[in-house]
């Protein structure tokens, strides 16, 4: 509870602040609130407290918590300078976020599914205006709308979906869903569509194949910055909400669920991989890749043990951490040439060695090589399902990495073997700070993994 | 325990200083790789020759999983430690007449690659041979891919997906045998105690075998290879053929026979009969090949189907063969590469029938350059002869056929070896070859070096068959003990 008065109140703060035109405070303010709200969550560890009935702030909670906090946190570190060049009323973005962010908290940690609806639903209207925040940006506008329609149609399958199961079982409770699911002879016929239009609904929100259409345009039409937001933070929550409600209220009903999701699985994993390889826009090829990780995060709830909810979490942790790298890096390269193309990496290595032996490490990490993150959170998939022995979709999923290899590649091939621009870039400062924390969070858990495997 | 700990990490310290040493990384890293052997050699001499595994280190690292950081040598370890340490610092020293730009990289990956190679080849623990396994891959990519010749991009993105393919395969398997495993961990020893039936052995067979195969490579999941060679620079070759391929034999040695007895039992005949295959089919190439560095890539397919043919012969004699032969191999393929390397760099063609004559110039060159021709093509006295007597005597005893045609790799050797060292080194100087030097400094040390070892291995080879004896006897012993089980 804390976490969120401590982020809604830091939202409203920078509100005012931005009223009375102290830019130059929103950052450090800002900070200061996400800081706090980080040591609630830590302090609240182990707690499970539940708050009215609506939430429950229990590990797994607090972990996606502390993963969205700090994921956010490295993202406003990298605001400097970014929207300041495109606009005078920066408060909005810090605010906007900050909100966002509130509603992811709710997200993780909701025991009602109304929890669920309001914390999808803040979140949501603030990235469909933050999509679009660069009014005369033609791109961002049309990012803006399909982010939009989408989003409130997707809404409409996930309300439908907990109508149906709430007309079933007479309850928002997840804890009463499941006592329902367990306890009861005959399960109404209406649940079953219910949970089939949760699936999709939520499906929708994290990009998994085939509701996948909006992701690409959206990314790529949304300013960078809050594309980074969108495919890490943001898609983190997501799959919390999902694994909340698929992995614990309804893993009674696993084996129901089971076989839509194995489909959405394989589609995801495979359209996401195959469209990727033939980009030519970074930026649109880390869209496409959020889509195959979408598959990968889904890959550990087909088959549930123990472990699935903390597999996700590490996997969560090894990409968000990739990611923002990745996007940092982008970010970096199109202020100085312009373009989001493969070509404007090329020579790279030349231009900035630290830079690029960062984005090489997120590169390795997002395909999965040893020693980084990347590789704990696939090799956990691997092991999950291969505990059923459903050898034939590990072998697909591994297929489906080799793929992966391709276009991650790519990225390493032209930032050191090929010959560009000989322009020097420079990284500010804060830049620096973010890259280097995220590899050194993506190195630690690709050695040693431990300190993240029971967090759950 | 402490000592293995220094052997393995020791080059990941060196490799660490070395990215930070500038202009001076080579003369960092030699030292790194000179102390690397000596340490090495230290261990080699407090190595007691018998079945079991010395220095052991058994660390937990990822409890959670039951993954260990457990490592230890034993005669076989020690001889492809052995091995790893002693052409280090050997492919460094020949890079000494190399200017490459950003040395600080390409010393710093060698050492990395080295350590990669260590874990591989001392880990008791599957994930962390795992772990070996890639460490070792990762550095050698980008030695081919940011220092390697003409279409390098493209040819060394085929051989990582090539590799990475196998070894995911391979990580599949592993994944398979720890849950087989009742202890839930990865231990070697358990691994071996696993009771799979042959169905089983057959997957989990050809898991490893794809990854082991690409590595080595045997005939068909070869194709990566002598394109790879021919890019990379030539110290990069020199560590994937004299030490990298090495790591897909001594998987064999290591994972694949103790742990699926069966399997091996069942397929393994599909395995000699494509290493048979590979050395006649790669020896008919090598015939026609136009440039020397591409002909020694194929030779040494030839010379990887035979060993590994000795291997899967199973039997006392393939298996010693398959030893030393792994030490000769790595020891002579690395000084035909760096002759070719001399010769490059002064007259820029390995074309065979552009050169001619060398040998009236440069007649060290020449010496030595023989001297390793006829270790390659195993002319008795010196070390391709002990090897390759003891494979064919290995697969003989396995089948006469069998050794008839694998003996083929002998004398195709010796014409298309001679053949190409006649029409390179003598016959008349062209105008090409008629501003030759003769080798001098470094480059004078290491193939008068390589020549050594040649020769000492060649007339007195006892050292090595017996560092290696106890502990081949011991997992034949083993193996043999569990297929009867089994059966």
């Amino acid at each position: 509870m804390n976490i969120i008065i401590t982020i809604s109140i830091t939202a409203f703060i920078v509100l005012y602040a931005g009223l009375f035109k102290a830019n130059k405070a929103l950052l450090p303010l800002t900070v200061v609130g996400l800081l706090t709200a980080l040591g609630f969550t830590f302090c609240a560890w182990n707690g499970n407290a539940v708050h009215f009935g609506m939430m429950q702030t229990d590990n797994f909670a607090l972990a996606f918590s502390g993963i969205c906090i700090i994921g956010t946190l490295l993202i406003f570190l990298l605001t400097q300078n970014y929207f300041h060049a495109k606009s005078d009323n920066i408060a909005e973005y810090y605010t906007l976020i900050l909100f966002a962010l509130a509603g992811m908290i709710m997200m993780v940690s909701y025991k009602n599914m109304a929890m669920l609806f309001v914390g999808l639903e803040i979140m949501s209207v603030s990235l469909y205006i933050l999509a679009g925040i660069r009014k005369k940006d033609f791109a961002s506008n049309e990012a803006s709308l399909k982010y939009f329609l989408m989003g409130a149609f997707s809404t409409g399958f996930l309300l439908f979906g907990i109508t149906l199961i709430y007309g079933a079982t007479g309850s928002f409770d997840l804890d009463r869903i499941q006592a329902y699911l367990v306890n009861s002879q005959v399960i109404s016929p209406i649940f079953y569509p219910g949970v089939i239009l949760m699936m999709i609904g939520l499906s929708f929100k994290i990009g998994a194949a085939p509701f996948h259409f909006w992701t690409p345009d959206v990314y790529e039409g949304a300013p960078t910055l809050i594309t980074t937001f969108m495919s890490t933070v943001v898609k983190t929550a997501g799959f919390a909400a999902f694994l909340r409600l698929f992995a614990g209220a309804l893993a009674p009903l696993h084996d129901f669920w089971v076989a839509p999701l194995m489909v959405i699985v394989c589609l995801t994993l495979f359209i996401g991989n195959v469209t990727a390889l033939f980009q030519k826009n970074f930026k649109r090829m880390l869209a496409y890749s959020s889509i195959s990780h979408a598959g990968y995060l889904l890959f550990s709830l087909i088959v549930l043990t123990k472990n699935s909810e903390n597999n996700v979490l590490v996997y969560a942790a090894a990409y968000t951490f990739a990611s923002i790298i990745a996007f940092a890096v982008l970010i970096l390269v199109k202020q100085k040439t312009g373009s989001d193309s493969f070509e404007s990496f090329n020579g790279l290595a030349k231009r900035n060695p630290l830079v690029a032996l960062c984005l090489t490490v997120a590169m390795l990490s997002l395909a999965g090589i040893p020693l980084t993150a990347g590789f704990i959170g696939k090799y956990l998939m691997f092991l999950n399902v291969m505990t059923e022995y459903k050898t034939l979709l590990v072998a697909f999923a591994i297929l489906n990495a080799l793929v992966g290899f391709y276009y991650y590649f790519r990225v390493i091939v032209a930032v050191w073997f090929k010959d560009g621009a000989e322009t020097e870039l420079s990284a500010p400062v804060q830049y620096k700070v973010v890259l280097l924390v995220s590899v050194a969070i993506t190195l630690i858990l690709g050695i040693y993994p431990a300190i993240i495997l029971n967090l759950i | 325990m402490e000592q293995l700990l220094l052997l393995i990490f020791l080059p990941l310290v060196g490799a660490i200083i070395t990215a930070f040493s500038g202009k001076s990384a080579k003369i960092v890293s030699t030292v790194f790789s000179v102390v690397s052997l000596g340490l090495a050699l230290v261990i080699a001499c407090n190595f007691i020759p018998n079945a079991s595994t010395q220095f052991e280190v058994n660390l937990p690292w990822i409890a959670d999983l039951g993954i260990n950081f457990h490592a230890g040598i034993d005669g076989i370890s020690m001889l492809v430690v052995l091995l790893t340490n002693l052409l280090v610092p050997i492919i460094i020293l020949s890079s000494y007449n190399h200017e490459y730009k950003n040395p600080a990289a390409f010393y710093a990956l060698i050492l990395f690659m080295q350590c990669g190679l260590l874990l591989v080849f001392t880990a008791l623990d599957a994930f962390l041979f795992y772990i070996g396994w890639e460490a070792a891959l990762i550095p050698i990519y980008f030695i081919c891919a940011i220092w390697g010749g003409k279409d390098r991009i493209r040819i060394n993105m085929k051989f990582f997906v090539y590799t990475i393919a196998g070894s995911l395969f391979m990580l599949m398997g592993i994944i398979y045998l720890y849950l087989q495993n009742p202890a839930h961990n990865f231990d070697i020893q358990a691994f071996y105690a696993l009771n799979l039936d042959s169905a089983q052995q057959g997957w989990i067979f050809w898991a490893f075998f794809i990854a082991f195969a690409i590595k080595m490579p045997i005939f068909p999941f070869h194709t990566w290879q002598p394109d790879t060679y021919t890019a990379a620079p030539t110290q990069g070759t020199m560590l994937l053929s004299g030490i990298m391929l090495k790591m897909g034999i001594y998987g064999v040695i290591r994972w694949l026979l103790p742990i699926v007895p069966a399997g091996v039992h069942d397929w393994g005949q599909v395995a000699i009969v494509l290493s048979i295959i590979g050395i006649v089919y790669a020896s008919l190439i090598a015939f026609t090949q136009k440039d020397a560095k591409r002909l020694v890539a194929y030779s040494s397919i030839a010379h990887v189907g035979l060993i590994s043919a000795g291997i899967f012969a199973f039997n006392q004699q393939g298996m010693q063969g398959a030893m030393v032969q792994m030490l000769s191999h790595g020891i002579n393929v690395v000084g035909l590469f760096f002759v070719l390397d001399i010769i490059f760099s002064r007259v820029k063609t390995n074309k065979i029938e552009e050169l001619g004559g060398i040998a009236k110039v440069a007649p060290h060159l020449a010496l030595t350059f023989l001297i390793i021709v006829l270790g390659t093509v195993a002319l008795p006295g010196t070390n391709g002869f002990i090897g390759e007597f003891l494979l064919l005597m290995g697969v003989y005893n396995y089948g006469i056929w069998a050794s008839a045609i694998a003996g083929l790799t002998i004398i195709f050797g010796a014409v298309y070896m001679l053949r190409m060292y006649q029409n390179v080194m003598l016959g008349e100087t062209n105008s090409l070859t008629i501003t030759f030097t003769d080798i001098k400094g470094t480059e004078k040390l290491v193939l008068y070096t390589i020549c050594a070892l040649i020769i000492v291995l060649g007339i007195y080879p006892k050292p090595v068959l017996h560092l290696t004896e106890a502990s081949v006897q011991h997992l034949l012993e083993q193996v043999n003990q569990k297929l009867n089980t089994v059966n």
